[in-house]
């Protein structure tokens, strides 16, 4: 626990301020402060080690005088640390001893922003937490207030595969991004430009259906805000049939190519046993051979009548987990063809005049259609007491929504399990004994999105 | 594996609990947060559950079997206070700091207890009900007057 020196009454925020930039008790000790039940715990800290492994960690020096290890701080403002991580390191010469991630720089307290909104208007909050795959957070968010309500089950046919759809164009979008942004952090400079290329013709799709490119607030409790325009088939062929050639130029440019694989092969390696200690999840935990995808093991929406694999590595590395996002592009690719065959009519939104607005059209006719519709929007609707947890996989592994429902139109708790939060604790693990310059092959490999972890 | 299944703990009984599911096949700890219960004190609990201030929830998954089970304990506001789970699941060592961060929660034996998301010197938790939404004036240090 820290101790603040700052008087809590004090209305001198310029002290409070000042104060604030310590960041105390949060940072890095020299390693001769630390007393050596500290230090294992501190090592414990990223995971419990075995006896060997601790013994061979006890040979480092620990003599402040001899100068030999050097703690340096990496970010927030780091252009690779993917927006405000910052990570403590503990270096000796060009090897990284310790590591570790402080986080908080983008915390919004979007928790409490999510509590202070209807259920109606949750969705224009969650959107903007991962903010690289806005329509998991959305599908996420609705799924948990419709298994409050009971009606998770009457869910339209048509509303189930256009969120499908949705959910896996967005995957493509972020895994073409993570292309994008890997490939400029290990110096394949052109690769930022291409994987940005691709991304923005998939956010025109989305641009064209929801209105926006990002922060959709399309998937909504009940179904969407509105049916796919026409000539949305269109523009999903588009992209299926630009993708496959350049994603191929990808496999030229990076997959086969020796100093890409160099750079990444046995890099930031983690063992199975340790990715499910740390609780990571995704390509993350895929790429150490886990075959856990919850499409598949916990089918939600319609995943059980597509037909797709689960891509998992062997080794757990950097290349890994490049690969398989790579191939997941490919994966989803296969299942939107799908969708395209089996994409059924009818109505895009439950017909449940608890949560549903009237049409746009009955507003003209009927006053009780307006009121209605003016209920929804300013008052919100009901939602029974209760409280639910429902994950789905998005782009970068589980991401899980808890709600607390106290009967009113607000959620009394709305809690977003965030997979970036929970995936940068493999960080130092990760890192520990690698290259100071393999750490931003290694942070880029994690594809972290800060505003999932600071919410 | 969707449905909720949901079991009250007693809070000396919390770790013997998770020790017993953990080797019962629940390989990973997904999920570690709390909620406020102070505008719910007469909030509905199952026979045998008094219900407190607050509440620490946890999603633990089991892989093999595709099932879930989520644990709720009930901690009292004088004495907010929880062993780890640090030592069964490492994956809670970043939950556990949230949970203290915006709740307030203490959890005996965690390797770093500190502030995760708020400033250092932050007063208050934010998560809590009786923690008003407002603003503070901001002042940059080097801002001209």
């Amino acid at each position: 626990m820290s101790e603040t020196t700052v008087d809590a009454a004090t209305t001198d925020y310029y002290q409070r301020s000042v104060a604030g930039t310590d960041e105390g008790d949060q940072e890095l000790r020299p390693r001769s402060e630390l007393t050596a039940a500290e230090l294992m715990r501190e090592v414990g800290a990223v995971l419990r080690m075995s006896e060997a492994d601790a013994a061979k960690l006890g040979d480092l020096p620990d003599d402040p005088d001899d100068d030999q290890t050097m703690i340096i701080n990496m970010g927030p403002q780091h252009p690779s640390t993917h927006g405000v991580l910052r990570l403590m390191l503990e270096l000796q010469g060009e090897t990284v001893l310790r590591c570790k991630p402080i986080i908080g720089y983008l915390h919004t307290g979007m928790e409490k922003t999510g509590e202070q909104l209807t259920f109606a208007q949750g969705g224009t909050n969650v959107t903007r937490m991962d903010y690289l795959s806005p329509l998991a957070n959305e599908l996420v968010f609705s799924m948990a207030t419709e298994k409050l309500l009971g009606i998770d089950g009457d869910i339209p046919e048509r509303a189930v595969w256009i969120r499908m759809l949705l959910a896996e164009m967005n995957r493509m979008s972020s895994h073409l991004l993570f292309m994008a942004t890997n490939g400029m952090d290990l110096g394949a400079v052109s690769m930022m430009i291409y994987g940005w290329r691709e991304r923005e013709e998939v956010l025109r799709f989305f641009q064209e259906v929801t209105g926006l490119r990002m922060n959709h607030n399309y998937i909504r409790p009940g179904g969407l805000a509105a049916d796919l325009p026409a000539g949305w088939r269109d523009g999903v062929l588009r992209i299926l049939d630009m993708l496959p050639e350049r994603l191929d130029e990808y496999d030229t440019l990076m997959t086969g190519q020796p100093i890409w694989r160099e750079r990444l092969q046995g890099v930031g390696v983690i063992t199975p046993q340790e990715a499910l200690a740390l609780g990571a999840t995704g390509p993350i935990l895929r790429s150490t051979g886990v075959e856990w995808d919850l499409r598949r093991d916990d089918p939600y929406l319609r995943y059980d009548e597509v037909e797709f694999d689960v891509v998992v590595g062997s080794y757990g590395d950097a290349f890994d987990r490049y690969a398989i996002r790579l191939a997941e592009i490919r994966e989803s690719m296969r299942i939107v063809h799908q969708i395209l065959d089996k994409m059924p009519g009818g109505d895009y939104r439950i017909q449940d005049k608890k949560v549903t607005p009237p049409p746009r059209a009955r507003i003209d006719e009927s006053m009780e259609a307006l009121i209605h519709h003016f209920k929804i929007f300013t008052e919100g609707f009901k939602v029974p007491e209760g409280e639910v947890y429902v994950g789905i996989e998005s782009p970068r592994g589980e991401i899980g929504c808890y709600i607390v429902s106290d009967g009113s139109a607000n959620p009394y708790r709305m809690h977003m399990r965030d997979p970036s939060f929970v995936n940068i604790q493999c960080l130092p693990h990760m890192m520990r004994g690698g290259l100071v310059a393999d750490a931003v092959a290694v942070i880029s490999s994690v594809d972290p999105v800060l505003g999932g972890v600071d919410r | 594996m969707s449905e909720q299944n949901v079991v009250h703990v007693a809070r000396d009984e919390y770790l013997d609990s998770i020790k017993a599911l953990a080797d019962d096949g629940y390989t990973m700890c997904v999920d570690l947060t709390g909620v406020d219960y102070l505008e719910l004190t007469g909030r509905a609990v199952p026979d045998g559950v008094v219900a407190e201030r607050f509440e620490v929830v946890v999603n633990l998954l089991d892989m093999r079997q595709r099932r879930r089970v989520r644990v709720r304990v009930q901690v009292p506001a004088d004495d907010a206070v929880l062993p780890t789970l640090f030592d069964l699941y490492p994956g809670t060592e970043a939950m556990e700091r949230e949970v203290f961060d915006m709740f307030g929660v203490e959890f005996d034996g965690h390797p770093d207890l500190t502030r995760i998301l708020m400033p250092e010197d932050w007063i208050g938790h934010p998560l809590r009900k009786d923690f008003e939404v407002g603003r503070i004036p901001v002042q940059f240090k080097e801002a001209h007057a």
